[in-house]
């Protein structure tokens, strides 16, 4: 197995506690100075055009986010700043209905058209005059200075608390070790304080008398070497036997991929479905890697994440970057919003290895036993790195097996053999084991 | 206490002026060790600054690293799709339906692919798909991963491209028409209208060319007559179903006669329904699978055939054409003659005589009878070529007047018996192109070998039978640079457009009332069919003509097809190779069959050696002509014609072949004039041939409850103990019958599936289908020809062949109730083990027999092979630590044993060895390691994948959706298999069926293979 590297290793979190109370005190003064500036800048446009930002924020997200986007071209222009070029009522009638006014010969119309790889814009009849400019005055805000020092790699926010309690655990650890100096000094000192008070009294202190030392006591009792041998011999038969059973037990592999991809961003804070990018369990025996054109579903518009997404462990260019490599990966230009068609496969590095004379099969266990994903595969939507969780050996899948009962309501297949078994055992419900599941050549052909 | 005995260190002592004594006394050796010798340099050895010393710890070294090293798994690399087509999912399997023609095997067949490759080929059931795949259709799905294919374009033998190779081929074409060459397109039998149009629009745009098809294993002669007589060049798909009485003179039509695929029909009519059965008599000269499954068999020469067919046309018609038929033969044709008159239209005659003459009294015969397998049938168009033409072309090409010659699935360097001559032609002409899978004989000889795509990848339409239409579609996208033939004739002519698109266009004034979707997704399309229609010519004269043959002298040599090779076209498929031949059961060669008389006349022999391995003499064919085919391995034939040899063609290639692949003789040489029949002269040569051959026994020495047979009569008449006995053992002194007797209790075995397999002999053919359908499925290796000479072959399923010793097994379990005394014992056996000279025959496929009480698991000490509640008997492979208990203690010897590592292991260089040939693999099934024990596993992966399918879509399975690959594969119904507590599945009516029987019922196994009894209608 490829040894790799432990991202949480102590001594990496040391470092960016360290760092991060460094940059602690000034980056918060910083935000702050952004945070008075940014309403200044935007008053001014917003005012211009009667619009309310806030509301068209919200009309923003609802209507135009799924093309647009303020600072970057997606399927549609970069909108920032839209009203400087264009008129206003022209707009209204572009946002309207823009193929009619394409068809109508537009002169600008036109051209805005064929700029943007000849898609037609949907048309918003439903928005009034008065959304379009709370969108327009949404659109004209500045844009915001980003806050944080690219270069460290994460966000004040977040950063804080780590900081705070390395502090408060170092103070207190301190404290204590103090504490006990000062105990240890104590006793030093009343035992001399207490020897010198017996001096003065006379009283002499016996000393003992010379017994024979443990260990040669032990070493002359052949009864007791005995037992420890035996002792000695069964815990470390135990512990070898131990290790070769972990020979080929990959749990908690976690390998370096490709591209760094997190589960916690996208099963954890976006709750994406599990079965939305492996869909091919619901039907397959494999769990199924996604094809690159399944990412593309939604990174077609999401070139770059939030801020609140960086930890301090990644900061938003890293996971920005990995976003960079997918689209190399599939040959999508940014600039264009087009596919080049150069692409490169990306060569994920297998984490769940079974080896080949087993037979699993996804569909079994997830469309027809209906069991989560995350009950072999752990807490994925936690997961930054995706590791082994299980460790897919043979007594692990059997315990289950003996345990799972079967869910058979509603599927006709079980209809009748549920009758008959559970006569036939005298339960009501019946597990995989009473199905059948032990069975050697269920698994292994 | 001394002792005065001198004690002796050799012989030489004894001479005391031996100077052995002397040098003995002061070396342990007589002659001097040559230690200079054996350290080789010892100048080398000695300047060396490794010391021993040193050695060893670098040794030491390299083994902890090496140690070390192996604790590290490897890293296992995923790579997805990037745009992951929609109708793919990683996994699960697709299949497509296609059809194929090569110009010998033709199959409607559904091709199941995973990851978007194919990985097993299966029958089309859809109404109208009519043919089913044959065994080598079944193992060409690995003939498209063959390393040794064409894998470029070459000119002149070096890699070259395509635009190179059409603008020599343009340049060619229009040097020929300023210098007036004529422009020769050769090709194989067609039947693709689409690909026909093309070079029709080929020859009119280029009118110094012209089209000639060449079948390499000619129907001329049934096809002239036919023409003949009905104006269509076309061979008759006869119904055999429609028939109560068949007569087959010579006519092998269960293997390749007219190109095969009559099975269906015939095990229609041979199981018997309300004690009826149709009855065939066979008159052949080699022993076929149709002879083996006849009635009645004759064993008779070619030229006696052809006066007991001009017999039968005598009684059939009333015409009274002078015969010369020996009377030992007399009665009986007379008697066949008389029931196919009598029989009228349920009556059948077909022939395989390759004489005009001879097809044209088959057509009049059946004419005569209005038989209904004739009359109703439709137009076979899978054999077109003229043996005349091709004739004229090697003659054109002899005297330089062909300046262009583009071939295309055609090999005439191997299969051309003058092939001498074709080479000397193919040097006159100035430009010859070869579109080949193979860099083949021809190919390597000719000014461009142009490669093309396997079928698999190809796009194609045929219509092998008139008024049918079925299309050929790729299922993988071509593994090499290559080009259909049809995309480079229409680049020729300066069509636009694509031979996909070609094809559409044609498709669209056949299809109608279709669509070309529906067409494609179905693989199959029929509108009318036109069947044989009327039509005469002067048969009476045909039938002078035939009576009045000459009979040649010396022996009559029949080539024939074997069912594995066939044509020779796949020579490079290991499946194939390793396929033992139904009836001699020999793999890994052809031979020469000659009958024991002959044998014995000309001091020929076959015995099994000490290791078990089937020797045979050798012998030296030499023709009419002179020419010579030496050193032959002769293989001694139970039924056998006296006075005829029969030699498989298809062997002995040597182009484009792995060097384990290159056995065999070419009997193409001894092919003269199309004909398959030959006159020649057998001697006797040196040496001793090694055979692959499976099975040792022949015959089954009078155990009639291995195979038990009964006739229509009995079977009709008698109740079913007395001709599907009970085997009967004793148990406290009383008979009882040995399946109530058991050592364990049995469990319950009615919940949930139970699987039972039916294999019914009656049905069962011995083609050959389910064996290598069953090695796709399940990842059996190739072991090789010395391997399978030490029986070591790795066939999970096996047809077992059994001569009778006297004329019928009947016979021979009467000779053996007749036994009295030990002496009569033994010399009685020693001639039952021989097989008679016109044996009955009969095939047993046996595979694992999954028994419920199976004696393997009981001896097993890992417990690696166990019983399951669904009634098949598990394997755990991983479990396996080879002790081989489980083998021995079988009784069916069915296990079988891996001794060596046969995938990825140079000693084994068949498939598995290379990255390609391991692409056919099935994902789902394990490929097993040395030291493993291996069986059939009842397909447990088809019966899992069908179960899930079924919880998936919450639903009961119904019959019919349990399948096995062999009785997937099974084109005649012989094989059933299905859920015995289905009360309402036909298996369970089967397992109830009277004629129902366990393999060596009396051991106890309780298998859940069942076998029904075969009847003959004698």
């Amino acid at each position: 197995m490829k040894k790799v590297g432990n991202h949480n290793s102590i001594t990496r979190k040391l470092f960016l506690g360290v760092a991060l109370s460094l940059i602690f005190s000034f980056t918060s003064f910083a935000q702050e100075a952004a945070a008075v500036a940014a309403p200044d800048a935007a008053a001014a446009p917003a005012a211009a055009s009667g619009g309310d930002a806030a509301k068209g924020k919200e009309l923003f997200n609802a209507n135009c986010a799924a093309c647009h986007k303020l600072d970057a071209k997606a399927t549609g222009p970069a909108l920032r700043g839209i009203a400087s070029k264009y008129e206003m009522a022209w707009l209204y009638k572009w946002v309207k209905n823009s193929s009619d006014l394409i068809k109508s010969g537009d002169a600008q119309a036109v051209k805005v058209f064929e700029e943007n790889n000849k898609s037609v814009m949907s048309s918003f009849p439903q928005l009034s005059n008065a959304d379009i400019d709370n969108i327009i005055a949404y659109t004209s805000e500045p844009k915001a200075e980003v806050a944080a020092p690219a270069a460290g790699g994460a966000t004040a926010v977040p950063g804080g608390p780590v900081a705070d309690s390395g502090i408060s655990n170092n103070l207190i650890l301190a404290a204590l070790a103090l504490v006990l100096v000062v105990l240890v000094v104590m006793l030093v000192l009343v035992n001399k304080v207490l020897s010198k008070v017996a001096k003065a009294n006379g009283i002499v202190v016996e000393p003992k008398a010379k017994t024979t030392p443990i260990w040669q006591a032990f070493a002359k009792n052949q009864f007791l070497i005995l037992v420890t041998v035996i002792f000695l011999l069964l815990t470390s038969a135990y512990y070898v036997y131990g290790f070769f059973m972990q020979v080929g037990v990959d749990q908690g592999y976690e390998p370096i991929q490709p591209i760094h991809y997190s589960h916690r961003i996208h099963a954890g804070d976006n709750e994406i479905n599990c079965k939305y990018c492996h869909s091919a369990a619901r039907v397959s025996k494999n769990g199924g890697i996604p094809s690159l054109n399944i990412c593309m579903n939604c990174h077609k518009n999401i070139a770059e994440v939030a801020e609140t997404t960086a930890t301090p462990e990644y900061s938003k260019a890293f996971y920005d970057e990995q976003i960079q490599k997918l689209y190399t990966a599939v040959g999508w230009d940014q600039a264009t919003q087009t596919y080049t068609g150069k692409t490169q496969p990306v060569k994920w590095v297998r984490i769940h290895n079974l080896p080949d004379f087993v037979y699993f099969n996804h569909s079994q266990h997830v469309t027809v036993g209906g069991i989560e994903c995350q009950t072999c595969h752990g807490p994925v939507e936690e997961y930054e790195i995706q590791k082994q969780f299980a460790p897919l050996t043979m007594g692990w899948c059997i315990d289950c097996h003996r345990k799972t009962e079967v869910k058979m309501e509603g599927n006709e297949y079980y209809t009748k053999i549920h009758e008959e078994l559970s006569k036939k055992y005298g339960v009501d419900k019946l597990t995989a084991a009473q199905m059948g599941g032990l069975e050697c050549g269920k698994c292994h052909y | 206490m001394s002792s005065n005995k001198k004690y002796w260190k050799s012989v030489e002592e004894l001479d005391q002026n031996s100077s052995i004594v002397e040098a003995l006394r002061n070396n342990e050796f007589v002659e001097e060790i040559p230690n200079d010798e054996f350290l080789g340099n010892s100048d080398a050895l000695s300047s060396s600054s490794t010391s021993r010393r040193d050695f060893l710890k670098y040794v030491g070294f390299s083994t902890a690293a090496a140690t070390l090293a192996a604790c590290e798994g490897p890293v296992n690399k995923s790579i997805p799709y990037v745009l992951q087509p929609e109708q793919i999912i990683p996994g699960v399997a697709d299949y497509y339906a296609t059809s194929v023609f090569d110009g010998f095997d033709f199959a409607n067949l559904l091709v199941k692919t995973r990851e978007g490759r194919p990985i097993k080929i299966d029958n089309n059931t859809i109404a109208g798909a009519k043919f089913t795949a044959n065994a080598r259709i079944h193992a060409s799905i690995l003939s498209l991963y063959d390393s040794m294919r064409l894998k470029e374009p070459k000119i002149e033998g070096k890699d070259s491209t395509w635009s190179a190779v059409d603008a020599k081929i343009k340049s060619s074409i229009a040097d020929a028409k300023a210098k007036g060459g004529q422009v020769v397109l050769l090709t194989n039998t067609l039947a693709s209208p689409s690909t026909e149009r093309l070079i029709s629009e080929f020859v009119s745009k280029n009118p110094n060319s012209k089209h000639i098809v060449y079948d390499a294993v000619s129907e001329s002669e049934a096809l002239d007559a036919f023409e003949l007589v009905y104006g269509e060049r076309a061979l008759v798909d006869y119904d055999f179903s429609k028939a109560s009485l068949i007569v087959s003179v010579g006519a092998d039509f269960l293997g390749d006669w007219q190109g095969g695929s009559f099975d269906t029909g015939y095990a229609k009519g041979r199981i018997p329904k309300a004690g009826k059965m149709s009855r065939h008599f066979q008159l052949e000269s080699n022993m076929t699978l149709s002879g083996a499954a006849a009635d009645k068999r004759l064993p008779m020469s070619v030229s006696a055939q052809k006066q007991a067919l001009v017999h039968i046309y005598n009684i059939v018609t009333g015409s009274s054409v002078s015969v010369k038929l020996e009377d030992k033969f007399k009665s009986e044709v007379t008697k066949a003659a008389q029931q196919l008159k009598a029989a009228g239209s349920k009556g059948v005659l077909v022939s395989g005589i390759q004489d005009k003459n001879a097809q044209l009294l088959v057509l009049a015969i059946n004419q005569a009878l209005a038989s209904e397998s004739f009359v109703t049938a439709g137009l076979r168009q899978i054999r077109k070529g003229s043996a005349s033409n091709v004739s004229q072309l090697v003659a054109d090409m002899k005297a330089g007047k062909v300046h262009t010659l583009i071939m295309s699935g055609v090999n005439p360097l191997y299969t051309l018996a003058d092939s001498v001559s074709f080479q000397e032609g193919l040097k006159k002409v100035k430009t010859s192109v070869a579109f080949s899978l193979k860099e083949d004989e021809t190919a390597l000889l000719s000014t461009v070998a142009a490669a093309v795509p396997h079928y698999l990848e190809s796009w194609n339409d045929l219509s092998l039978v008139k008024g049918t239409y079925s299309l050929t579609q790729p299922t993988i996208r071509p593994l090499f640079n290559t080009k259909q033939f049809q995309d480079v004739l229409l680049s020729l002519n300066g069509t636009a457009g694509s031979f996909y698109d070609y094809i559409k266009n044609t498709s669209s004034s056949i299809i109608s009332g279709s669509s070309w979707n529906k067409v494609l997704h179905d693989g199959v399309f029929v509108s009318t069919v036109p069947t044989v229609g009327s039509g005469s010519a002067d048969y009476s004269a045909a039938a002078n003509a035939l009576a009045a043959t000459k009979v040649s002298q010396g022996l009559e040599l029949v080539l024939y097809t074997k069912t594995g090779l066939g044509d020779g076209q796949q020579a490079n498929n290991p499946w194939l190779q390793e396929f033992p031949d139904p009836i001699t059961r020999v793999s890994w060669d052809n031979y020469v069959t000659v009958s024991n008389a002959d044998a014995i006349k000309y001091e020929l022999s076959n015995e099994i050696v000490a290791n078990g391995g089937l020797n045979g003499s050798y012998a030296t064919i030499t023709t009419a002509d002179g020419l010579k085919l030496e050193n032959v391995p002769v293989i001694v034939q139970p039924g056998q014609a006296v006075g005829t040899v029969g030699l498989a063609l298809g062997y002995g290639r040597k182009a484009a072949l792995k060097e384990e692949m290159m056995v065999g003789l070419n009997a193409y040489s001894l092919y003269k004039g199309f004909n398959n029949v030959q006159s020649i002269t057998l001697a006797k040569a040196d040496g001793e041939h090694e055979f692959a051959c499976v099975q040792g026994q022949k015959t089954l020495m009078g155990r009639g409850d291995i195979i038990k047979e009964t006739s229509l009569e009995i079977f009709n008449t008698k109740d079913a103990h007395i001709w599907n006995e009970q085997p009967m053992v004793s148990l406290d002194h009383k008979e009882v019958e040995a399946t109530k007797v058991d050592l364990w209790d049995s469990f319950d075995r009615s919940t949930g599936h139970h699987f039972n397999l039916s294999i019914d002999l009656n049905a069962c053919t011995g083609c050959g289908a389910c064996v290598i359908a069953c090695h796709a499925e399940n990842n059996v290796p190739v072991v090789g020809k010395s391997e399978v000479r030490r029986s070591r072959d790795m066939h999970w399923l096996r047809i077992d062949r059994y001569y009778s010793s006297e004329s019928t097994f009947e016979g021979d379990n009467e000779r053996k109730e007749n036994i009295a005394g030990l002496t009569s014992s033994l010399s009685t056996f020693n001639e039952m083990e021989k097989a008679g000279d016109n044996p009955q025959v009969s095939f047993q496929p046996v595979m694992c027999q999954h028994c419920n009480h199976a004696p393997c698991e009981t001896v097993c000490p890992v417990a690696a092979t166990s019983h399951s509640r669904q009634g098949q008997n598990h394997m755990a492979y991983n479990r396996c630590v080879g002790t081989r208990y489980c083998a021995n203690n079988c009784p069916y010897k069915v296990r079988r044993f891996n001794w060596f590592l046969y995938n990825k292991n140079s000693e084994f260089d068949y498939h598995m060895n290379d990255d390609l040939g391991r692409m056919v693999l099935n994902p789902d099934v394990n490929v097993r390691s040395r030291g493993v024990m291996e069986k059939c596993s009842m397909c447990i992966q088809m019966t899992q994948a069908t179960i899930l399918k079924a919880k998936r879509e919450g639903r009961t399975i119904v019959d019919g959706e349990f399948q096995t690959a062999c009785s997937n594969a099974c084109s005649t119904g012989a094989m059933i298999f299905g859920d015995v507590n289905d009360k309402d599945a036909e298996v369970a009516k089967l397992a109830a069926d009277d004629r129902m029987y366990h393999l060596l019922e009396h051991v106890g196994t309780k298998p859940n293979v069942i076998y029904h009894v075969k009847v003959r209608n004698t």
